[in-house]
């Protein structure tokens, strides 16, 4: 056991080195060494130790330090180089199998979209169009474009009933028959997912989100806006102002856990998720705003509608439709988005110039970053408008809100963090901790995560109310986890109970659960992690 | 309609009963907000043509016609005070506040700084020589003209250079020359007014506020501020660079509906509570309490400036329009005051903010004379200042969900309006049948 930690900590030490030869950080540290190097009062014999110091001092080695932690976080744990790349992706086979279909479907959906609207997957723009696209960048909003006859590629309804599907050929009952054939019967898991992932279990999710515990002040709830406890945000303003000042971004995410000041969110999530906005990541930013100019691309108009469709539509959120196109339209172009899907269960989706279908070296990723967007994906994007306004900050951020957690939440995998896993977390909470409700609205013909679902895809964003999905994702950020999407989802539903219990039919719930925007999220959570 | 002189007002007043008050007759020159509201007040009922009444939600050309010359009996109220061009005419506005800026001035520097929410103003023709020298201290400024007479970003212009308002001026003498011949008027007066080029914006967009505020008296001066109002924003993206899109500079509803791109249900409008937590996820708690407390000066200071002028009447009060515009250094500006805010609705959450905000106007009025007057909240509305600042009780129901403020002020905060009146209606309910 000892002995394969270590040979885990070699290969990823190894691993962020590797990562590391080659970057800019590494040839800003060189620089910086050599400036050392270059003082009259350097002697052979201190060479050593001095440029060390100095880079202490001069503040290298604190980013350094941030980003090997940022590595750190980012690479697959058990990472190990004899294991096949595929299984490294995803080591169950019906899973890489059921996520290959998948994104067979998805794609043959776009493709005959295509066909259908007799557009192409992309279009170099003329030199006047880029002009004018050019010159409404900042206000892509005013325009109008006629979307009638696009339709979102898939919904997470589509995605449910996909995940609820999956199963495991090798797996049977102890009844003896295959289980798809009764279910009802023989699942000890009363809910729509049916494969034997393992879930951890409310002890171990207690001792991994402990700061919830009600002893501790939290922001959420000591600090309430219109009630604050002058003390406690005193309190957290001052920690908030010290860590940003440390400029550590390990210290950051622990703050996040129990909640960040609303004046310190935007710097404190930055930090801790070590994002920086150099003058090289406005220049890549400007490059692919060139490739936007560049050419039109179907995703574009499927995002064009999704941003209508959605942010729009919101009385709240209509403020930040230009901002999500300057955020969205880039984010397909870039290609460094590729690099998640080392450690995704996905793959990018490959298209062929015309003619060569299915001709491996005529095929393209399509598009670029290989992310086709589903119905409210822009809704991932749009609380971040609230934190920055900035958009290439933005930019930055939502990419690594991305390529961090969100895309765990639309491909299907046996990740702990993976979509499948969090439903039978939501679904296996609820039944364990009140299997009365559940059987309930199972009687009346509703599982419970028919209602859950859109929830957990989208992270909660456009479902609660903006100052208490920040509050959600300060913890998705401070504890690297997406699991407490499901915690809340359960708790939601523990709260709602007594009405819940009452109703009939499944469209009663439905409309129960329609609006959670007056929900706070934080005692919520206490709830469901420690009952009182 | 022709008045004859000296006319009484709202005599049979005491004969007619419904239930338990009189009935109220009124009248009201609106169609649209205001008169669904009249019409459904339980006890209230329209006059027709030439009938007497005893409430009348007038617009300000009949006051102007018609105040001097009708005599209203004790109980009759009028929604606008007989000069309130005082206060809601740009130019006269800046006059009064700059003479109140000068008083001040005298007693303490701090007070006086508190009168600099509003931007350098120049009335023209009359002051156009000390704005012409202002004008070349500040080169490169962005000036913003705005006839004192039109309303809803009608005759609005900006300019940088003054060859373009020499240009207007002698278009405009040459116009109103004309004109004169017939009507001898006045040239048209202008207000000319440093351009505020650092809005905050959101999401790229420019806004301005728009916040109600009651007076039912200014000798002693009785204000109330409703919690609720709006955030307006210009549908296009904000940029000087464009100084003749009038769309982009302008926040007006009335101009933001002709955009080619306006969508009258999404109504480009946030409420003061969405405002409020978008720019306390921003800047966080203490800060965003600072901008509102900068508000409650704008109101307090503005009031007082006309409090001496107004002739104040007990038959009158008045529903002001505050428009104010927030930089990026999260300053307020006060651009004007509306003596008649626009009552139409642009969609349904407009209609029910309006229908609100006259309800509980009338319930503030209260010609049914159901409060005690000594309420201190009336559904949305807050007393702010009763010849001298309202402190909110600590503790107190109507804290709930609100900051304790040392003013007793809760714009844009949390507020259950429906809860709030039945809560007070009942209690008044229960004191009466204590009493009798
Ligand atoms: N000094 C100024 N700086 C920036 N914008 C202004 C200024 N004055 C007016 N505006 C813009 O023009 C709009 C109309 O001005 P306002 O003074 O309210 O006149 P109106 O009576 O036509 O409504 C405001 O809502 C605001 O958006
Ligand atoms: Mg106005």
């Amino acid at each position: 056991m000892a002995s394969n930690n270590v040979s885990e900590v070699a290969a990823l030490i190894t691993e962020i080195i590797c990562n590391l030869n080659g970057s800019t950080l590494q040839a800003q540290l060189k620089r910086a060494a050599q400036k050392e190097v270059e003082k009259p009062t350097v002697t052979s014999a201190t060479l050593k130790s001095d440029i060390i110091s100095s880079l202490k001092t001069s503040g290298w080695e604190k980013i350094l330090r941030n980003e090997i932690y940022k590595q750190i976080n980012c690479i697959p744990k058990c990472f190990d180089s004899s294991i096949p790349f595929e299984c490294q992706k995803e080591p169950l086979m019906y899973m890489r199998k059921a996520q290959a279909n998948w994104e067979k479907r998805i794609l043959k959906s776009m493709n005959s979209m295509c066909t259908e609207l007799s557009i192409p997957l992309a279009r170099k723009r003329p030199a006047d169009e880029q002009r004018d696209l050019l010159h409404k960048w900042n206000e892509m909003g005013t325009d109008e474009p006629d979307l009638s006859h696009f339709r979102p590629v898939y919904a997470p309804k589509d995605f449910l009933e996909v995940i609820s599907s999956v199963r495991n050929p090798n797996y049977r009952s102890l009844y003896g028959h295959e289980s798809e054939e009764y279910p009802e019967v023989c699942s000890e898991h009363w809910g729509l997912i049916q494969v034997p992932l393992e879930v951890p279990k409310l002890t171990e999710l207690q001792a991994k989100f402990s700061e919830f515990c009600s002893s501790l002040p939290q922001g959420g709830i000591d600090d309430s806006v219109d009630a604050p406890t002058e003390s406690f945000q005193n309190e957290r303003n001052r920690i908030a102002r010290r860590v940003l000042d440390e400029k550590r971004g390990v210290l950051a995410q622990h703050f996040c856990r129990r909640g960040c000041p609303s004046g310190n969110r935007a710097e404190m999530w930055q930090l801790a998720l070590g994002v920086t906005v150099d003058h090289l990541a406005i220049l890549k930013y400007d490059q692919l705003k060139g490739y936007v100019l560049q050419h039109d691309l179907l995703v574009d108009s499927l995002i064009y509608k999704d941003v209508k469709l959605t942010s729009v539509n919101d009385d709240y959120y209509f403020v930040f439709e230009d901002y999500l196109y300057q955020v969205l339209l880039v984010f397909s172009r870039d290609t460094t988005v590729l690099d998640h899907f080392v450690h995704s269960s996905a793959s990018p989706p490959k298209s062929y110039i015309r003619g060569k279908l299915g001709l491996e070296e005529f095929s393209v990723i399509y598009p670029p970053n290989g992310v086709i967007p589903f119905h409210g994906f822009s809704m991932y994007a749009t609380p971040l408008c609230y934190l920055y306004s900035e958009p290439i900050r933005l930019y930055y951020m939502f990419r690594e809100m991305y390529t961090r957690y969100f895309h765990r939440l639309h491909s299907i995998s046996s990740h702990p963090q993976g979509i499948i896993s969090l439903c039978l977390l939501f679904e296996s909470t609820l039944q364990s901790t009140h299997p009365r409700l559940f059987r309930h609205l199972q009687e009346i013909g509703c599982q419970p995560l028919k209602i859950a679902f859109k929830w957990l895809v989208r992270a909660f964003s456009g479902y609660l109310a903006t100052e208490q999905l920040l509050l959600l994702w300060d913890r998705i950020i401070g504890y690297g986890s997406l699991l407490i999407l499901p915690l809340l989802a359960v708790a939601i539903f523990l709260f709602r109970q007594s009405n819940l219990l009452l109703i009939t039919s499944a469209s009663g719930v439905e409309g129960s659960l329609a609006d959670i925007t007056t929900l706070h999220v934080v005692p919520l959570l206490q709830l469901i992690l420690f009952p009182t | 309609c022709t008045m004859s002189k000296n006319l009484r007002i709202g005599r049979s007043y005491q004969k007619k009963l419904a239930g338990d008050h009189r009935i109220i007759r009124f009248r009201c020159a609106l169609n649209n907000t205001i008169g669904d509201v009249l019409k459904q007040r339980p006890g209230w009922v329209e006059s027709k043509e030439g009938e007497d009444w005893d409430f009348y939600w007038c617009d300000i050309g009949w006051l102007r016609e018609n105040f001097d010359h009708i005599y209203m009996e004790e109980h009759v109220r009028i929604c606008h005070f007989r000069n309130h061009f005082e206060l809601t005419r740009k130019n006269l506005m800046v006059k009064n506040l700059k003479r109140l800026k000068k008083q001040l001035e005298r007693e303490s520097k701090s007070e006086s700084a508190k009168c600099d929410f509003f931007p350098m103003t120049y009335e023209l023709p009359s002051e156009y020589h000390i704005f012409v020298e202002e004008f070349k201290k500040n080169p490169g400024t962005v000036w913003i003209m705005k006839p004192i007479a039109k309303s809803q970003g009608k005759g609005i212009f900006l300019f940088r250079r003054l060859k373009d308002i020499i240009d207007w001026k002698k278009e405009g003498y040459r116009a109103n020359n004309e004109e004169r011949k017939e009507e001898t008027k006045d040239v048209e007066t202008y207000i000319v007014q440093r351009y505020l080029g650092n809005p905050y914006l959101i999401g790229g967009k420019k806004f301005d506020l728009r916040i109600y505020v009651l007076v039912t008296s200014y000798v002693p001066l009785k204000a109330w501020l409703y919690r609720d109002g709006f955030a307006r924003f210009s549908n296009a993206r904000f940029t000087l660079d464009s100084i003749d899109d009038s769309y982009v500079h302008l926040t007006n509803v009335a101009v933001q509906k002709t955009a080619p791109d306006y969508d009258p249900e999404k109504g480009c409008k946030w409420s003061l509570q969405q405002l409020r937590h978008y720019l306390t996820a921003k800047h966080g708690y203490e800060t965003v309490a600072n901008v509102y407390q900068q508000m409650n000066e704008i109101f307090i200071k503005s009031l007082q400036s006309v409090q001496k002028i107004i002739i104040n009447d007990k038959h009158c009060f008045e529903l002001y329009g505050y428009d104010i515009l927030l930089d990026s250094n999260l300053k307020l500006w006060l651009l004007e005051v509306n003596a008649s805010p626009s009552l139409t609705a642009s969609n349904q959450e407009d209609y029910d903010l309006k229908v609100g905000l006259l309800e509980d106007t009338l319930n503030i009025i209260d010609m049914e004379g159901s409060l005690t007057g000594n309420e201190k909240r009336v559904g949305n509305f807050d007393l702010m200042w009763n010849d001298g600042p309202v402190y909110a009780e600590d503790g107190s129901t109507d804290a709930l969900g609100g900051p304790s403020y040392a003013t007793n002020t809760y714009l844009g905060c949390h507020n259950d309006r429906k809860r709030q009146l039945n809560q007070l209606f009942r209690s008044l309910q229960n004191k009466k049948t204590a009493a009798g």
